[in-house]
């Protein structure tokens, strides 16, 4: 099955990089999830948790507000603040 | 000629510099480390965003387009912001940034343009108040943040766009320091607003269309002050990589100078004190013979 390349990119540093299945993540007119091939889009995001899926394995971001770019090379959120959720 | 004490004491002192610059130099070098680091670790964000914009800006350009990116459409009135460091010891880091910086101003002011200054820096402060002492509207010290964070250049980007808001601004560059390597920092002339879009003619003709959420000139608009406050920012860690490096590089030729002058002194030191043994020494075989 076809991966998603997901990046996530706060000001300081970039904090998670690689393909996964599934990207869960709260956008200012709405929650959304992204799949492999999704169709170009982007967004402006508010304070929220990311949920980032590949296989078993699940990762939680805590973010507060950014954007959500969605294009040919997968997704790549700039988060203004981001930290991993434990 | 200096008597054997004084030059003693002469050389004492010279090895207690080179001892303080040696140590100034291994700190630098430390801190360079770190500061190369964060320089480094900020530049995905940076290209990513330039990257959406630069695709944003092809969609919307013309009417629609907000004011930071079209700018006022003249150029008769500038601020200058001129970036560099809060501390000396440098050997002339400072200078070759505010060198650039009045070139600019100059030719600027040459032309019958009104120009504004801001300072980020205690150095550039001192080293601009006087010739420019009527243009400088603001003053930023950062000496007081050991790290960099958006925090720290949001004030900056807050001044842009307060006084381009107010209609009182047409064209804002800033000057600072762009890290190529450590021996090498190119005093380098960024053009903040209007915004600048890298490689807008080659994303023409966007491959997909895009869906927006909310409309594209409402994410245009949050987006661009964004987009200066990380510009800002990553010109201040690249200040702040270029400082050490410069630092390291004067304290390392520091150390070195006082060992030559150790060299020179200690030669001197020992050649008088033998002239003054030999000295005696005739004057007591010749005290001898006399008897």
């Amino acid at each position: 099955m076809a991966k998603l390349h997901f990046s996530l990119v706060a000001p300081e540093r970039e904090l998670f990089s690689a393909e996964v299945d599934q990207v869960d993540a709260p956008g200012t007119e709405g929650d959304f999830g992204v799949l492999p091939n999704h169709a170009p889009f982007m967004t402006t995001l508010r304070e929220g948790r990311v949920t980032v899926r590949d296989g078993s394995t699940v990762r939680l971001f805590d973010i507060q507000g950014g954007f959500a770019d969605v294009g040919p090379d997968g997704l790549t959120i700039l988060a203004e603040h981001a930290v991993e959720a434990v | 000629m200096a008597s054997l004490k004084e030059m003693r004491n002469r050389i004492s002192s010279v090895k207690a510099t080179q001892k303080i610059t040696k140590a100034m130099q291994m700190v630098a070098a430390a801190k360079l480390r770190r500061s190369q680091d964060a320089a480094e670790a900020a530049r995905p964000y940076a290209r990513r965003l330039s990257n959406v914009i630069a695709n944003l800006a092809a969609g919307v350009s013309g009417d629609g387009a907000p004011a930071l990116l079209a700018g006022t459409g003249r150029d008769d009135r500038h601020l200058v912001i001129v970036a560099a460091a809060d501390r000396g010891l440098a050997g002339g880091f400072t200078s070759s940034i505010v060198r650039a910086a009045r070139e600019r101003i100059d030719a600027l002011v040459a032309q019958g343009k009104e120009v504004k200054i801001v300072c980020v820096g205690k150095k550039v402060t001192a080293q601009l108040k006087r010739p420019y002492g009527d243009k400088v509207i603001e003053n930023f010290d950062l000496s007081a943040y050991r790290q960099f964070t958006l925090s720290v250049a949001q004030p900056i980007a807050d001044v842009v766009t307060r006084l381009y808001e107010a209609g009182e601004v047409d064209v804002v560059t800033l000057f600072y320091s762009r890290f190529k390597s450590v021996v090498q920092q190119v005093p380098t002339a960024l053009q903040l607003v209007p915004a600048v879009v890298e490689g807008a003619e080659a994303a023409s003709g966007p491959a997909a269309v895009y869906e927006y959420e909310p409309s594209e000139e409402a994410i245009l608009e949050t987006l661009l002050p964004r987009n200066l406050t990380v510009q800002i920012l990553s010109a201040l860690l690249d200040n702040m990589a270029g400082f050490y490096a410069s630092q390291m590089t004067a304290m390392d030729n520091a150390t070195r100078n006082a060992g030559d002058m150790i060299k020179r002194y200690t030669l001197e030191y020992n050649r008088s004190r033998q002239a003054q043994i030999t000295k005696e020494l005739i004057e007591i075989i010749s005290g001898a013979e006399a008897v």
